[in-house]
């Protein structure tokens, strides 16, 4: 039991990497990105093909994905959500359902319906394990995944909290009008925060394809974790995301003892129990269940 | 040639024609107050010249550059800084980092977080506070010195006393005192007539969103300025008040 | 400003010639069957099915302002429990009925605390739902997870009874379900309803009861939207979870109201047969379609929110079924919405439905 315990807690892990960006985009720029999963799973395509057709090894082909995500991201904020933000708070959510559908099925005309991994590709990572104490058997990957999780929401917190620029996003996050009138482009922050977002999203889709298997319509579902992870986690700093992608692998683990297909039961459940739960505690302060607190612990 | 100059310039809340028609100008190193009753415009002048607002027609021309479609950011690049009313501090930061923000327009000059502390002293030990926990004192000297901290040669002030104890004020304009003796060009707006005419060089009542009265702060009387800001310096408006 | 005493209207005279219309094409419908071959009848029951999706979805995100993205959850769950309460010995055509009723209950709870979130988090805390009924509806034995199973008891009836029968349940359906829209929105429910539409904030705030609008629109999209679901099973015969669960029935319903018109009642229907007509032209060429509907969502979104029929009824003032009152200046310096100010000498047709 406690073996799975460690492991539901490593995948939280990767929980928090996917949920980061979309928590993170949603406290700056008030949209719920749905095409997120999606672009996640586009990035695992990119990595496999890389790989798969020019030999290029996902960790090194992130260095061509990551920026080219940024990019991706920088673009969907000054083409897509930017422009269709002006017209209301609902046009978001069905300008990205739309990019979601185009990115889904362009990768089924692309790819086909077959699932694919990256784990042929990284050698005896995707099933080396260290033996710890209590002969509990960790994956060095889900490890890596992991540290990286907790090095990127620290590097985030850091970037927010220390630089100009994080200051800036912060600001706009807060009250854009007021950020203009200090001096602060907010349209440039905005675009900074997409670019940033997309780059954990693209970093969450490597380690998806590194860890498991993806197919065209694997997005909704990272979509859905994503959303959860960030909704268990709760408002409060980028590290609640962590505690919420933690609970989250927790519940899918404890599903799975239960039912053998109770594994994304256990997920959908515990979030309908903390939604619930948030929702009669809190009151009616509801507006953005997700929303970030990024300045320091008050 | 003036630092600003405003030239029929007309502001639009949808329906509502907040400014209509105002013209001014200031000069460089001078303090202009602006007065008037609640609603006469006074906010969305001030919020115009800084870019929050566009114009519907009219232009503000700062330092010999049109300012027309020029974003707000862009305008605190080239030297106009405003302090909001209400102050619109961004909470959720401290002090620090609100000070910080004002710096970001990155305009050569004196200001650094020290010496707003040093001029605001009740603000040193704040420092680390988040801005949301300040007293409304606190909170206006955190606003006037995220407003420095851009080295503006304009100063907009809106309503630096609102909802500040008389003695906070005193303080607040203490502060504010070496900045006008110093040069830097200011439009204050102020409630208190008394306060508004003994710190400005030029005062310009509005009245409905028009100018009712210009003149040299020195030389308009009390009297002037309050029938300007009832508006009863028009012919025929006797019976307003009646 | 300046006084034009305003003209209130409830309709134009087209709008009284279209309901004549309207009456007229529903007796067409009803007796097209005869002239229809069996293929015919099988489309045309599709489309009233497409219609009753959009008018459905319409009514939640048009008029309530709630976007969801896991409307599928209804549409499987109408064919769940038709499947559930045929196998229980009950009439399958009643069945389909009767699993809406359940449908329509259930949805009750959920929105319970599904509307106190807002939003995209509404959205996606729908899609969420839909999962989880997804997959408890596949640990159901009858269900045999995803090998799904059908509505054998259909098979009583020949197959044309059956499919003339389908036929006419769901126009049936579908005019109930759009009347019973249409005088929704046009009795005083209408009212706030189209004042939480324009601004939530505001309607709360002279006393609508956003809450309770905001259920009752909730409560029947999941009935119609189980309607559907049970009518495209007996229509279907099988029932594989998959399908019907696939947010693909979201993405049609959002396809269907972006293009015709989000937020007016004939948009949704005109969307539907837009719909209706790609898909028969273009349906065949598979995944190109489905991008296709995605970008032509998306761009609908972007460039023209307000849809086709929004953005002819903006242009031109026209309006066919008439929800609303219409206000008409017969030279105002301003409409009366305080929204803004328009030029001089324009007669201006503002109505709000």
């Amino acid at each position: 039991m406690s073996n799975q315990i460690v492991q539901g807690i490593l995948l939280g892990g990767y929980y928090a990497l996917i949920a980061c960006g979309l928590s993170f985009m949603f406290s700056v720029m008030r949209i719920i990105n749905l095409a997120h999963g999606s672009l996640a799973v586009l990035s695992a395509f990119a990595l496999w093909l890389l790989a798969s057709r020019f030999h290029i090894p996902p960790f090194y082909g992130l260095a061509i994905v990551l920026p080219l995500m940024a990019v991706i991201g920088w673009a969907l904020q000054r083409f897509l959500l930017e422009r269709s933000a002006r017209g209301g708070a609902l046009l978001p959510i069905l300008t990205t359902f739309g990019l979601a559908i185009v990115i889904d099925n362009f990768l089924f005309e692309q790819f086909g319906a077959d699932t694919r991994s990256l784990a042929p590709f990284i050698g005896s990572l995707s099933y080396d394990s260290w033996e710890w104490p209590g002969s509990i058997y960790v994956g060095k990957l889900a490890v890596i995944i992991f540290v990286a999780a907790v090095i990127l929401l620290g590097g985030l917190q850091l970037f927010l909290t220390r630089t100009g620029l994080g200051r800036s996003i912060r600001a706009t996050s807060e009250d854009p009008d007021t950020a203009g009138l200090v001096g602060v482009d907010a349209r440039r922050a905005n675009a900074v925060a997409a670019a940033i977002a997309m780059v954990t999203v693209g970093l969450a889709g490597a380690f998806l394809g590194m860890r498991a298997t993806f197919d065209p319509y694997a997005g909704a579902t990272q979509l859905l974790f994503a959303f959860e992870a960030a909704v268990i986690g709760g408002a409060g700093s980028l590290w609640s995301t962590l505690i919420g992608g933690i609970v989250l692998a927790l519940a899918q683990t404890l599903g799975a003892k239960v039912h053998p297909q109770g594994f994304l039961i256990g997920g959908h459940v515990a979030f309908l129990i903390v939604l619930f739960i948030r929702l009669y505690t809190s009151g009616l302060g509801l507006r953005g269940l997700l929303r970030l607190s990024t300045g320091k612990a008050s | 040639m003036s630092l600003l100059s405003v030239e029929n310039l007309v502001v639009r809340h949808g329906l509502l024609q907040a400014v209509r028609g105002v013209s001014l100008t200031v000069e460089r190193g001078e303090t202009l107050a602006l007065v008037g009753a609640n609603g006469a415009g006074k906010t969305t002048l001030l919020r115009a010249i800084a870019g929050a607002h566009q114009a519907a027609s009219g232009r503000v021309i700062f330092d010999g550059t049109d300012l027309s479609g020029v974003p707000a950011h862009e305008r605190v690049r080239k030297g106009v800084a405003l302090v909001p009313e209400g102050r619109r501090l961004f909470v959720q930061m401290t002090v620090e980092e609100n000070l910080l923000l004002g710096g970001t327009a990155g305009r050569p000059g004196d200001w650094s977080v020290e010496r707003v502390l040093d001029t605001f002293p009740n603000l040193k030990p704040r420092r680390h506070a988040k801005a949301g926990h300040l007293s409304g004192g606190e909170q206006q000297a955190t606003a006037i010195g995220r407003a420095l901290m851009s080295n503006p040669d304009l100063l907009l002030l809106d309503e630096v006393s609102l909802g500040l104890s008389p003695l906070v004020v005193d303080r607040v304009y203490a502060s504010l005192h070496g900045l006008i003796s110093s040069g830097t060009t200011i439009i204050l707006v102020e409630q208190d007539l008394n306060r508004a005419l003994s710190v400005s060089d030029k005062v310009v009542c509005v009245l409905e969103g028009r100018v009712a009265l210009a003149g040299d702060s020195a030389i308009v009387s009390r009297d002037e300025v309050t029938k300007a800001y009832f508006g009863l310096h028009r012919k025929g408006a006797e019976g307003v008040l009646a | 400003m300046s006084t034009a005493s305003p003209v209130i209207e409830r309709g134009t005279a087209a709008s009284r010639i279209a309901g004549l219309g309207v009456a007229a094409i529903i007796v067409l419908l009803a007796v097209a069957p005869q002239f229809l071959s069996a293929g015919a009848v099988d489309r045309m029951t599709a489309l009233f099915i497409y219609v009753i999706l959009a008018a459905m979805w319409n009514a939640l995100a048009g008029y309530g302002g709630l976007v969801s993205v896991g409307q599928q959850v209804f549409f499987g769950l109408g064919a769940y429990f038709a499947i559930r309460l045929a196998n229980a010995g009950l009439n399958p055509f009643v069945s389909l009925f009767v699993a809406a009723v359940i449908v329509g209950a259930v949805s009750w709870p959920i929105s319970l605390f599904m509307l106190r979130l807002k939003n995209g988090e509404f959205a996606i805390g729908m899609w969420v739902i839909a999962a989880l009924a997804h997959l408890l509806v596949n640990l159901d034995r009858l269900i045999q997870g995803e090998t799904g199973t059908s509505l054998i008891s259909l098979n009583v009836y020949d197959a044309s009874t059956r499919r003339l029968t389908i036929y006419w349940l769901a126009l049936a359906s579908m005019t109930a379900l759009l009347a019973v829209l249409f005088g929704l929105l046009r009795g005083s429910t209408g009212a706030a309803i189209r004042a939480i539409r324009d601004n939530e904030d505001a309607a709360a705030s002279v006393g609508v009861r956003v809450t309770g609008t905001k259920r009752l629109l909730f409560v029947l999209a999941a009935f119609g939207i189980g309607i559907a679901g049970a009518l495209w099973l007996a229509s279907a015969t099988t029932f594989q979870p998959k399908t019907y669960f696939s947010v693909q029935w979201t993405a049609y319903m959002i396809f269907m109201v972006l293009v015709g018109g989000i937020g007016t009642f004939e948009g949704a229907i005109l969307g539907a047969l837009l719909f209706f007509l790609i898909e028969t032209w273009f349906g065949g060429t598979g995944v190109w379609y489905l991008i296709g509907l995605g970008a032509t969502a998306l761009a609908f979104s972007l460039l023209l929110p307000r849809g086709l029929w929004g953005t002819v009824e903006e242009r031109f003032g026209w309006r066919l079924l008439s929800v609303g009152y219409r206000v008409r200046l017969a030279s105002g310096t301003a409409g009366p919405t305080g929204e803004t100010a328009l030029p001089a000498s324009i007669t201006t047709h503002r109505e709000k439905a």
